[in-house]
């Protein structure tokens, strides 16, 4: 298994530079400090980020410069100060991440320039879930005109990268849930969600989150770009992304280590454990077959406890 | 001190090719050639703006997004490398400017009396966002002039274009009145193009023109539409109809930097003159320059 954990994690500048201003920021920090122990605890490779804060025009970049070093500054939270930067990039894997994307027919190129801009929310996940650099990472962009094709692509492309090299990695994507900011200057202990619509399908998303499934969750996303996002890009991308590098399935353990508001924004910090068994409701069949492997019978096999057993062997043509 | 004026408005878009193309010795990447239309543009505008005095260079950029209100650059002096997110192939800049603290502050000050929603920049790690490097580039590229720098408020998407519009409105009038009681001359420029709909895709040599048209016939109409408009000196008629132009063409002025402009130099009656028009990767760019007292 080439993911052997995922990942959703909020990336505004107040987890690093004033988590203390707010109860629930200090919380989500929290939270973050524990993603950083539990990765801590894997044996991977690599941090394979997608991150919505990176938006792109030609295709997908993807960075390649093995250690990108500058002082950053948030183009909106410039007040809170500065962040400097250091990271740890797996140029190698970075290169492949490329190749596979390109023989799926995306435009994909990798980015090596000195003083190229790291987003905001890579910058913040990387200071704090792997601030000695322990591991490297490879981080891609979010195609501002891409679609849900194009994204499973992209995630199908980086999970064959990853198998290719034999590496173990970590996915994460870097986004918030809702993402609408409060548009007057509030006083920290003052925020909250920005809209209780908002709120509702944060927590609905959650609830999908929490039960391990993460397909389902993807395949609301059209649904939440309309609800619950400002909608800036033409589609909310992240969890393809991730669903797709983690196998397209809902066969997750799910973790809400933290749900707070950032600025009006939903921060939640979830985990996403691959698990051998599904949970129970369920919308959309979790395989995603190049071959059609007969009846799943997804309807029956209810077992005692409630949940439904299904076949894991995913994407193997069966006689 | 006599009264300050607004001497003259610009649609100075921003494609980071243009500077590319320049070869300025600012520039990292170096270009055969490219986007001449355009370059040439720039040209007549540099030549024109030649013939004025002038002390500052007020841009309004939509690289530079913020959604809790206007942001104005107050620090005196940056110099930094600015790499374009999106095109770093093309532009790895290196920057020396200078800002005219007072006029910004005096105009987030006029801005937050109308209502609006105003923040100083005050930190010195800030990065210059590009589309105010390549305006201000192409329009003075010995960068003599000091500059003000103002955010583009993400209303059109948080609300829709009329409410954006609105506070651009007023951003507009506060310029207007503070360039004014400053006793500056000033020239605007609004930094962005017209449609706005990209090709995700760039030939092996970037400026291979051959590979270089407008990304649709739609976006060609409209762009046509609007310099139609600012030829005939019908300002108004073109902002009433900004909403329709900006959903149909992808365009840039969803950003409210036109809008501003026209704001700020009261809806001009007179004809615009325009230096040129090309695309870029598909988008539509105008340098246009909206001057009442001509030699």
């Amino acid at each position: 298994m080439s993911c052997v954990k995922g990942y959703v994690l909020p990336g505004l500048p107040h987890l690093v530079l004033t988590p203390d201003a707010n109860p629930g920021w200090k919380k989500v920090r929290q939270a973050m400090d524990k993603v950083r122990e539990q990765i801590k605890a894997l044996d991977v490779d690599v941090l394979m980020i997608y991150s919505t804060y990176w938006p792109s025009v030609i295709g997908h970049q993807i960075q390649a410069n093995p250690s990108p070093e500058w002082v950053h500054v948030d183009d909106e939270f410039h007040a809170l100060g500065s962040i400097p930067y250091k990271l740890r990039i797996d140029a190698e894997l970075a290169k492949a991440y490329v190749d596979t994307a390109r023989a799926r027919k995306l435009t994909a190129r990798t980015i090596n320039y000195q003083g190229f801009p790291v987003d905001t929310g890579s910058v913040v996940v990387s200071k704090l879930v792997n601030p000695d650099n322990r591991l490297p990472a490879v981080i891609v962009s979010s195609n501002i005109y891409s679609d849900r094709a194009e994204t499973l692509v992209l995630g199908k492309a980086a999970r064959e990268a990853l198998e290719k090299q034999g590496k173990r990695a970590v996915a994460i994507a870097v986004t918030s849930l809702s993402n609408r900011l409060h548009e007057h200057k509030i006083d920290p202990k003052d925020d909250k969600i920005h809209s209780l619509k908002d709120q509702e399908w944060n927590q609905k998303f959650l609830e999908f989150l929490e039960a391990g499934r993460l397909e389902d969750a993807a395949q609301l996303s059209r649904q939440f770009h309309r609800e619950a996002r400002v909608n800036k890009v033409a589609n909310f991308k992240p969890f393809w992304w991730l669903a797709s590098i983690m196998g397209q399935s809902n066969l997750y353990t799910g973790e809400i280590l933290e749900y707070q508001p950032i600025y009006g924004s939903g921060a939640a910090v979830v985990g996403l454990t691959p698990a051998a068994r599904a949970a129970r409701d369920l919308e959309f069949d979790e395989a995603d077959p190049d071959v059609y492997s007969g009846e799943r019978n997804v309807l029956g096999g209810n077992t005692t406890d409630g949940d439904v057993e299904l076949d894991v062997e995913l994407d193997v043509e069966k006689p | 001190m006599s009264k300050g004026k607004i001497v003259a408005g610009v649609l100075a878009p921003h494609p980071p090719h243009l500077v590319y193309a320049e070869n300025p010795p600012q520039n990292e990447p170096k270009a055969e050639c490219g986007w001449e239309t355009l370059r040439w543009a720039y040209e007549r505008l540099r030549k024109s703006l030649s013939q004025i005095e002038y002390d500052v260079l007020i841009v309004h950029s939509p690289h530079w997004r913020t959604q809790i209100g206007t942001h104005f650059l107050g620090v005196p002096h940056f110099k930094s490398l600015s790499v374009d997110p999106v095109f770093p192939n093309l532009f790895r800049y290196s920057y020396d400017l200078k800002v005219d603290v007072e006029l910004a502050e005096a105009i987030c000050k006029e801005a937050a009396g109308a209502g609006l929603e105003t923040q100083m920049m005050r930190n010195k790690d800030f990065r210059i966002d590009y589309g105010t490097i390549v305006s201000c580039h192409m329009t003075d590229p010995q960068w003599r002039k000091p500059i003000v720098g103002i955010s583009s408020n993400g209303a059109a998407r948080y609300f829709n274009m009329d409410v954006m519009q609105a506070m651009m409105f007023k951003l507009g009038k506060a310029t207007r009145a503070a360039v004014e009681k400053s006793g500056r001359r000033a020239v605007l420029l609004s930094s962005n193009s017209l449609s706005h709909r990209h090709f995700t895709k760039e030939p092996d040599v970037v400026e291979d023109m051959s590979f270089e048209h407008i990304n649709n016939h739609n976006q060609y109409l409209w762009d046509m539409k609007m310099i139609d408009l600012m030829k005939r000196g019908r300002t108004r008629e073109m902002i009433d109809i900004l909403t329709d132009f900006t959903e149909q063409a992808t365009a840039e002025t969803e950003g409210g930097s036109l809008t501003w402009m026209m704001s700020a130099l009261d809806f001009p009656k007179y004809p615009a003159e325009v230096h040129g028009y090309g695309t870029v990767i598909g988008t539509g760019n105008a340098v246009v320059e909206w001057r009442e007292v001509r030699p």
